[in-house]
């Protein structure tokens, strides 16, 4: 069992974690007294009980290396080990944002093939990577789209479209951006409404921003009927990379009438999500964004490669290029890849979520059967029924060994249960989990209690997220 | 070529197509229309493990590393000594390879982390309560004013001329669209016009001196605006935190606790506030709560302002942050501890000074701020800083930033504990040869 404790608890005075050359200038004057501070309270601890206690809180840690991570809308695919070696090479982790340029040539080269790689691989013609994650790729679409009409006189699109499938962050994005949020419904197969769409879109829609596959694990298959309605009146057409596993080196973005997509390369591409972050949310777009993109981009001249910052742009997302680091790690995965491995990727991973749809769909409620694409929702509706929630169900698959899927999303999914595989699972894994998926469905049936009480295998029990909002306890203090 | 990460046989696929009831992967492609499946993808071929390696390694080694040079530069980006605890205790997988914690019971290791994180934030700023981070101190910073436009609801962000141009230029992006008006002030002001929202300062600021933060609260307080303050984390070590002075909203690049530099990203955006702005702040927040034993265990809390709940209402669109980085940054404080900090501070200090000192008494170079300064200062050079920092790069010396367009001939210097005695021996005699 897990003692708990944090760091006060092992702090000591006197006690240190580290220890830091001797000075070997003379001493300068002190600075003015009162810039001074008196106070330094930082915990006091040796190395050996620091390496203890962050151990002793990994152990407590699920990952995609400690097992199946089905989480939708997020692909948490295996993460190639050697891409962390070469992401820590000193030429690519010690380098200056600001170094002079041509002591920076390699990375600026890396930079410049991955912009070109990404947009072949959406179809488009654009990439900026200065993005450091897809809410912020989105944000720069977005902000691009409403640069892209205003540069055209076109003043009075105030409104993004956004379906009711979509990620939060779309309407998010669009009230940051200080337009107005217009839901489109969903139809009964879990496609766009088209009707609804063709009478929403007016002269005041900027653009409609569109997930695809989309947050059912639905590929549309009115897609160009959507863009057609979308440009015919002046829109544009926003896409929410956030699921292009399932398309990888077989549809490209552009060619469904996309004008803009942002990535998701701590997704798609296998860089580590790292309990959070850091991500990177490269943006590619057609040639009539290409102006406004975000700065800087970099561009190949007689004299080597370098920074620029497209003509319109809409400014600089962050004090440096975006998260490069990450982007070493794309580019090595890309590179090992090729055309045909893209492609491996897709199939694998939509083999592997119809797999579990066909498995699991006698046993849960399947709301749109038909043939998913990367990932399959099903509903909890059944269990609902018994008294059990999908929250439970959730909270039961940790008892069994398994990280549990996105669970109450998408919103228009009934106690929704989003399970995305990821094409990095073998059929084993896969069947074992189905087997846990069928065992806690009788569980659901016969023994409610234990899943209401779930989850009894993990560190810790059913945390009281309630009494945590009620009356926030956000961090300790030592004086 | 077969794939080390595609597990499945042909015959796993074959078998599981079969119970799909499908014929080939292809025809699971049926809702996307045939005119758009199946399209050429012009990419290089794939390559194995050492050939890429050895190709990204040659790519590596066209960068002129830190490791090879000695290196003067700041502006933002800083670096300090890491101990080796923190590369090792990140490169555990179960904390890199997990997701954003939105199953507590499979995530106490990353929510536990973020709670020492968000504490040990507050007790270096002296602020009441923190976010679990943003993108980057820039985007930090630009969501504060946002966050200001909110409370007091104003329209007008002020920021100071001795911002970081680079941070301004971001506050400029994202207030931009929400016709939230941009202005620089003087950070000589008298007072702040009734209208702003906030006054946004840097400390020490982007030349390297400190501002008269009493005096800048004073003026953001009497109109009614909020001060929100850009700190160097390391500074504070040694410096009093803006917490002591009033500040509403700290924020800060968090990259100097114990990351490398990566080309400027990833970064950590440090974010804290006053408790009583809590629910107007942006990004996640873990609490400390209970389980059904009564046991402690952390959550993610207050999620009510967040987008996947609170949508277009949200207080911002984050959600991926940058946690690897936040937990590198609780590593390297706890490692630091009280003691340790302090003397990377002083270490700074007394160097960048020495430093200073020598090259102001060189011919032809001065010191352009008489102001008190932490580990950066601006120097007037004889010649343009551009020839200077060519001459330097020969010497395998990254020299400073040259900020001409801003000092006349300005050069910002950046001395860190990791500059010995001899390296900075060796610039000033490189820079009296010139």
């Amino acid at each position: 069992m897990f003692r708990h404790y944090l760091l006060p608890d092992i702090s000591q005075p006197g006690k240190v974690g580290c220890t830091l050359p001797p000075l070997d200038v003379p001493p300068a004057e002190p600075p003015p007294k009162e810039l001074l501070r008196e106070e330094l309270a930082l915990p006091e601890v040796s190395e050996v009980e620091l390496v203890r206690y962050f151990t002793a809180l990994s152990r407590l840690n699920y990952g995609v290396d400690t097992g199946f991570y089905p989480l939708g809308s997020c692909t948490m695919k295996y993460n190639p080990k050697w891409h962390e070696d070469i992401a820590r090479l000193p030429g690519f982790a010690w380098i200056h944002p600001y170094q002079p340029i041509d002591s920076v040539q390699g990375a600026l080269k890396l930079m410049f093939q991955l912009q070109d790689y990404l947009a072949e691989i959406t179809g488009m013609s654009a990439t900026s990577l200065a993005p450091m994650a897809g809410a912020q790729g989105e944000l720069a679409g977005i902000k691009m789209i409403k640069a892209y009409h205003r540069e055209r006189g076109d003043k009075g699109r105030r409104k993004i479209l956004v379906p009711d499938s979509a990620h939060g962050t779309n309407p998010a994005t669009a009230a940051m951006c200080g337009l107005e949020v217009a839901t489109v419904p969903s139809d009964d197969k879990g496609n766009l409404d088209l009707k609804a769409l063709a009478a929403m879109m007016n002269d005041e829609v900027a653009a409609l921003t569109l997930t695809m596959p989309t947050t059912l694990g639905l590929f549309d298959p009115h897609i160009a009927q959507i863009s057609q309605l979308v440009h015919e009146r002046g829109g544009l057409l926003y896409g929410d990379g956030a699921n292009l596993n399932s398309l990888l080196g077989k549809v490209k973005f552009g060619d469904l009438g996309f004008d803009c997509v942002q990535l998701n390369l701590h997704k798609t591409f296998s860089t580590p999500h790292g309990g959070g972050g850091p991500g990177s949310g490269p943006l590619c777009v057609k040639s009539n964004l290409a102006d406004f993109l975000p700065s800087p981009l970099v561009v190949k001249n007689d004299k080597g490669y370098t920074f620029t910052s497209p003509a319109k742009s809409i400014g600089s997302l962050g004090a440096a290029y975006g998260n490069f680091g990450v982007m070493v790690k794309a580019y090595a995965y890309l590179r090992s890849l090729g055309a045909e491995g893209l492609k491996a990727i897709s199939e694998n991973a939509v083999i592997n979520a119809n797999y579990l749809k066909e498995k699991l769909k006698a046993y849960y409620h399947l709301p749109y059967d038909r043939t998913c694409m990367h990932e399959v929702v099903f509903s909890g509706k059944r269990q609902k029924a018994k008294g059990v929630r999908t929250w439970d169900i959730a909270k039961r698959l940790l008892d069994y060994g398994f990280h549990p899927p996105t669970i109450y999303f998408p919103l228009v999914v009934e106690e929704a249960l989003m399970i995305e595989p990821t094409e990095t699972e073998s059929k084993e894994t896969l069947d074992a989990f189905i087997s846990a998926m069928r065992e806690i469905a009788r569980e659901a049936e016969e023994n409610p209690e234990i899943l209401r009480t779930a989850p009894h295998n993990t560190p810790v029990a059913r945390l009281d997220e309630a009494a945590a909002a009620r009356k926030p306890d956000l961090r300790w203090e030592l004086s | 070529m077969p794939s080390p990460y595609l597990p499945n046989t042909d015959a796993d696929r074959s078998a599981m197509l079969r119970e799909i009831g499908a014929n080939s992967a292809d025809e699971l492609f049926y809702d996307v229309p045939a005119q758009f499946r199946n399209v050429q993808f012009k990419l290089p071929p794939p390559l194995s493990e050492l050939e890429l390696k050895r190709e990204l390694e040659e790519l590596a080694k066209r960068n002129a590393s830190l490791d090879d040079y000695v290196c003067f530069l700041g502006a933002g980006y800083y670096r300090h000594f890491i101990p080796s605890v923190v590369a090792h205790l990140t490169s555990r997988s179960e904390f890199y390879t997990a997701y954003t914690p939105y199953q507590a019971e499979a995530s106490q290791g990353t929510l536990q982390a973020t709670y020492e994180y968000q504490s040990l934030v507050c007790q270096l700023t002296g602020m009441e309560v923190s976010n679990a981070g943003m993108y980057d101190g820039s985007t930090a910073a630009a969501e504060a004013a946002l966050m200001a436009h909110r409370i007091t609801g104003r329209d007008r962000v002020a920021v100071l001329a001795t911002v970081n141009p680079r941070y301004q230029a971001v506050i400029a992006t994202y207030v931009r669209d929400q016709d939230i008006s941009l202005e620089k002030m003087e950070p000589n002001l008298d007072s702040l016009p009734s209208d702003c929202a906030c006054l946004v300062v840097q400390q020490p600021n982007f030349f390297g001196y400190f501002e008269d933060l009493r005096a800048h609260a004073r003026k953001a307080h009497d109109s009614g605006a909020l001060l929100i303050v850009i700190v160097d984390p390391i500074s504070l070590g040694m410096f009093k935190p803006p917490g002591d002075y009033g500040a509403d909203i700290v924020v800060a690049e968090g990259q100097a606790l114990g990351s490398p530099l990566s080309f400027g990203g990833p970064g950590l955006g440090i974010f804290t506030c006053r408790r009583e702005y809590l629910r107007q702040m942006p990004g996640r927040i873990v609490g400390r709560t209970v389980d059904r034993n009564g046991r402690p265990g952390y959550v993610l809390t207050l999620a009510t302002r967040e987008q996947h709940i609170r949508r277009e209402r949200a207080t911002s669109n984050i959600t991926t942050n940058e946690a690897l980085v936040a937990l590198a940054a609780t590593v390297y404080l706890a490692a630091m501890g009280k003691k340790g900090l302090r003397q990377v501070a002083e270490l700074c200090y007394h160097k960048a000074h020495y430093a200073a000192r020598a090259i102001s008494e060189l011919k032809g170079y001065r010191l352009v701020f008489p102001q008190p300064f932490f580990k950066e200062f601006v120097v007037r050079c004889p010649v343009a800083p551009q020839q200077i920092n060519q001459a330097l790069f020969e010497e395998k010396i990254i020299g400073g930033l040259d900020i001409s367009h801003l000092v006349d001939n300005g050069m910002l210097f950046c001395v860190t504990e990791v500059n010995t005695k001899g390296e900075i021996d060796r610039l000033v005699k490189f820079l009296g040869e010139l």
